[in-house]
């Protein structure tokens, strides 16, 4: 018992001041004193969970009916194009039910070139060996594209990967905030922003799939079809909600003649009169075909359309040469800065739902922490009062064990950058609370053991010695239940369980080791002839 | 300075003379906490079913009609709405739309921009939404996490000490849990993640006590190989009461100051994990020490599998 090297005493130490060290950047963050701490000191600090630092947690998932359409779309311009080429083979329009392309070779003998090159454009699927769409033919000149459920599988991972990007630049557009965006389970991005004024604004920015189109205004459809959706063939019906001319819907036709993909740049600018708008510029392909298309259909109107709306639909008056134009439709200047932002950022391959949101505002925040420390500097000191009363000079070591017991534990969530949630206090709270638990151990088997008539050196080191099997399973329970949480948990709870997990661990340190040091120091320089304990 | 002892030296309780009375009477409440909640049903937060959350600070008080009405007049179903502390602070809950998944979020955003414009200078300070699909998966999350733990925690138990001592930790976890869901049954208490989390501290919060308990038993079993069993459980219990009610008592300190005067988002974690360390002591001593007696533990039994390589003169073993 009294075998404390002092080697040991040294490394103890070490630890406490290292413990103590380590916590000091998280006790005084968002203090002055922060400012005056040395800058070539330590200065990880434990990170505030975002319902103690205010902020926004979302919860994104992909819109598979969406994913799907969009699928369809992508692929229906990608036959199109193909059939087009040189030999080109003829075909009826394309057909996108059931969630399936068909469309029918007008002469027969064509059939099978047409089902090869249909085959050629699918891509086989690594590892699995399938093809992402399988191609047949019905009623002999019929061919059918049938997406695979491996296929949509990958491309859903593929489109979740691209919005995570998309996510980010449209948060962060300088890439400079500490934001969290990653994909979760195939479908779901998790977006945490750490204090958001505006939530709403966050979710527009990304609830906006920003595919910005333009094609051609149908001038030949019917109006009053068009008012019953229904459009000429190789055309389309879409909303027009702002349409000066009254009608709401407008037909447009099919062909996409050029699209945000080509985008370099997106700014919120203003139009002659003043009014918001977006000014895009195109890359050099884009700029040549806006300027083609443009060039062969002045005079008539150009359909701008994002999101499958049409925003406006103004006359080309002359040929836009430079890869410059300029979006106009009802925006206000938020409005068109979002929009600006979300074109610049690129379109989300999939429309993204927001199915859980947690946010909290930045004064919600402080003023948990503010509660929360208020409770913990009260409950430390009652138990500390309590093991005082009960446990004499023992208790004082207790009571050391457990201040040293708090510092590492903020040491070591620094350390490891973790996440202080507002569970998280309670954690520490309870940890307070149950930490002192093996030195109650320790002690009340050291009172017993004295009452057997045990001389006061054998006392104390049965006590530790008996104590220790008992903590060492007691302990072992918590940390199951703590793991079991934190793999379990989402956010706030995997904060309880993760200082829940750390404190076990330093408590052991500080309740059996540092104060057994600390008792073995006492008797050797003291020599007690009686313990009051 | 005199030391405070709560529990005097040579306390001699004999718990075990109410063994059949309190077993009996720990399973009927068990039974009837189980049945309570399956009647009565919890009050279960946005968690778990779904729904929205807005927490508002009005510039002036503002009546709890007053904002119901307008609220009502906006169709986003029937609120339910709580003062915070004072007439200026409020949490209203609505029921999770039916439709998309998206309902749900949409629901925030127009409470977000509608507070505001019908009481100016009020302030939006939290929101949350949790569509259908997403509060089925934290409700079996949390299901599965409890009964893992249980499971996790009884199976080593079973490892460290004897099959008998893991069946008794489970039985005293599902005993905890039970008395603790009735006890949100009962009160109505919100149930969200926070109180699925003090439930899993619970389950290793009474094993701790149990594992104390049990460890000071088996200690006994081998020092004292003639005792009866009973004696011997209650001696074990005898000496361990005294750490008993200290720990429990810190523990009750630490955590009625967080239920008194900490943040009101974590009351119900507090206060469940309070209660939980109550009913953990008592189980302890009442669940956890009669059930060895009913599963056959006696001196023996443990001594012949645990011991068996340590005899020397098989002989020598008591009979």
């Amino acid at each position: 018992m009294l075998d404390f090297p002092r080697w040991k005493v040294w490394i103890v130490l070490l630890v406490v001041l290292a413990g103590v060290y380590l916590s000091i950047p998280s006790l005084i963050a968002g203090t002055p004193l922060a400012s005056r701490w040395p800058s070539y000191l330590v200065h990880s600090k434990i990170n505030l969970g975002l319902d103690l630092a205010g902020g926004s947690h979302l919860l994104l998932e992909a819109d598979q009916r969406d994913a799907l359409k969009t699928r369809l779309q992508a692929k229906e311009d990608e036959i199109s194009t193909e059939l087009h080429r040189d030999p080109r083979i003829e075909v009826g329009d394309i057909s996108t039910a059931d969630g399936r392309l068909s469309f029918l070779v007008r002469d027969p003998t064509q059939v099978d070139a047409a089902v090869e090159r249909m085959r050629k454009l699918s891509q086989p699927l690594q590892l699995t060996g399938n093809r992402d769409w399988d191609v047949s033919v019905v009623d002999s000149a019929r061919v059918v594209l049938t997406p695979t459920a491996a296929g949509t599988t990958q491309a859903l991972k593929d489109a979740m990967s691209v919005a995570r990007d998309v996510v980010r630049r449209r948060i962060d557009p300088s890439g400079t905030k500490e934001i969290t965006v990653i994909t979760e389970g195939g479908n779901r991005i998790l977006v945490e922003v750490p204090g958001v004024e505006d939530p709403e604004q966050l979710k527009r920015l990304i609830g906006q799939t920003a595919r910005l189109e333009f094609k051609l205004v149908d001038l030949e459809a019917n109006p009053q079809d068009v008012l019953q959706g229904r459009a000429p063939p190789g055309s389309e019906v879409l909303p027009y909600p702002d349409n000066p001319g009254g009608y709401p819907m407008i037909a447009v036709k099919r062909r996409v003649m050029v699209s945000g993909d080509q985008l370099t740049n997106a700014q919120q600018g203003y139009n002659q009169d003043g009014a918001p708008a977006i000014d895009i510029t195109f890359n050099t392909a884009g700029a040549k075909r806006f300027g083609r298309v443009t060039q062969e259909n002045v005079g008539k109107p150009f359909a701008i359309i994002l999101d499958n709306r049409v925003l406006s639909a103004p006359n080309i008056n002359e040929p836009i040469l430079g890869g410059r134009a300029q979006i106009t439709g009802s925006f206000t200047v938020q409005s068109a800065h979002d929009l600006a932002v979300s074109l610049a950022s690129g379109k989300l391959p999939v429309k993204l739902n927001v199915i859980e949101e947690r946010t909290v505002s930045a004064e919600l925040g402080k003023d948990s922490i503010h509660k929360g420390v208020i409770a913990s500097i009260i409950g430390t000191f009652g138990v500390i009062l309590f093991m005082l009363v009960t446990y004499g000079r023992f208790g004082v070591y207790a009571t050391i064990a457990l201040v040293v017991n708090g510092f590492l534990i903020l040491a070591v969530m620094a350390l490891f950058g973790a996440t202080l949630t507002l569970p998280g206090i309670a954690g520490f709270i309870l940890t307070i609370g149950a930490a002192v638990d093996a030195n109650v151990l320790i002690n009340e088997r050291i009172r017993e053991e004295i009452r057997r008539g045990r001389r006061l050196l054998d006392a104390v080191e049965t006590g530790y010695r008996e104590a220790f099997r008992a903590i060492f399973d007691a302990n072992v329970t918590h940390v199951i239940s703590a793991s079991i949480m934190a793999f379990f948990g989402s956010g706030p709870v995997r904060g309880f369980a993760v200082v829940l997990l750390i404190g076990v661990v330093t408590s052991v340190f500080t309740a059996v080791y540092f104060t057994r040091m600390l008792v073995a120091l006492w008797i050797r320089r003291t020599r007690p002839r009686e313990l009051h304990i | 300075m005199k030391l405070l002892k709560l529990v005097p030296d040579h306390t001699n309780i004999d718990f075990m003379r109410w063994r059949n009375i309190a077993v009996i009477l720990s399973t009927l409440l068990t039974v009837a906490s189980l049945a309570y909640t399956f009647y009565r049903g919890l009050n279960l937060g946005i968690d778990f079913v779904g729904g929205q959350v807005v927490r508002a600070e009005f510039a002036r008080p503002v009546q709890i009609e007053n904002l119901r009405a307008r609220i009502d007049s906006m169709g986003v179903g029937e609120a339910s709405i709580q003062a915070l502390g004072n007439d200026r602070t409020y949490q209203i809950r609505l029921p999770r739309p039916s439709g998309p998944e998206t309902a749900a979020n949409q629901v925030v955003s127009k409470l977000r921009v509608a507070i505001p414009q019908q009481f100016p200078g009020a302030r939006v300070d939290a929101g949350e939404s949790v569509s259908g699909k997403v509060s089925e998966e934290l409700a079996s999350e949390g299901a599965k996490a409890i009964i893992f733990a249980m499971l996790g925690i009884a199976i080593y138990i079973w490892l460290r000490f004897e099959w008998q001592f893991g069946v008794g930790a489970l039985l005293t976890l599902a005993h905890d849990v039970s008395m603790t869901l009735g006890f949100f049954a009962f009160t109505q208490l919100q149930v969200d993640l926070n109180v699925v989390a003090a439930i899993l501290t619970i389950v290793g919060y009474s094993l701790n006590d149990t594992v104390v308990i049990y460890d000071r038993i088996r200690e006994n079993l081998r020092k004292y190989r003639k005792m009866a069993i009973l004696p011997l459980l209650n001696l074990s219990l005898n000496e361990t009461l005294a750490r008993t009610v200290v720990t429990s008592l810190t523990v009750l300190i630490a955590l009625g100051v967080l239920m008194a005067i900490g943040p009101e988002v974590i009351f119900g974690l507090a206060i469940a994990i309070f209660l939980g360390v109550l009913i953990g002591t008592y189980s302890s001593i009442y669940i956890s020490a009669p059930v060895l007696v009913w599963l056959g533990v006696t001196p023996d039994s443990f001594i012949r599998v645990d011991e068996k390589d340590d005899k020397t003169t098989p002989g020598a073993q008591p009979a």
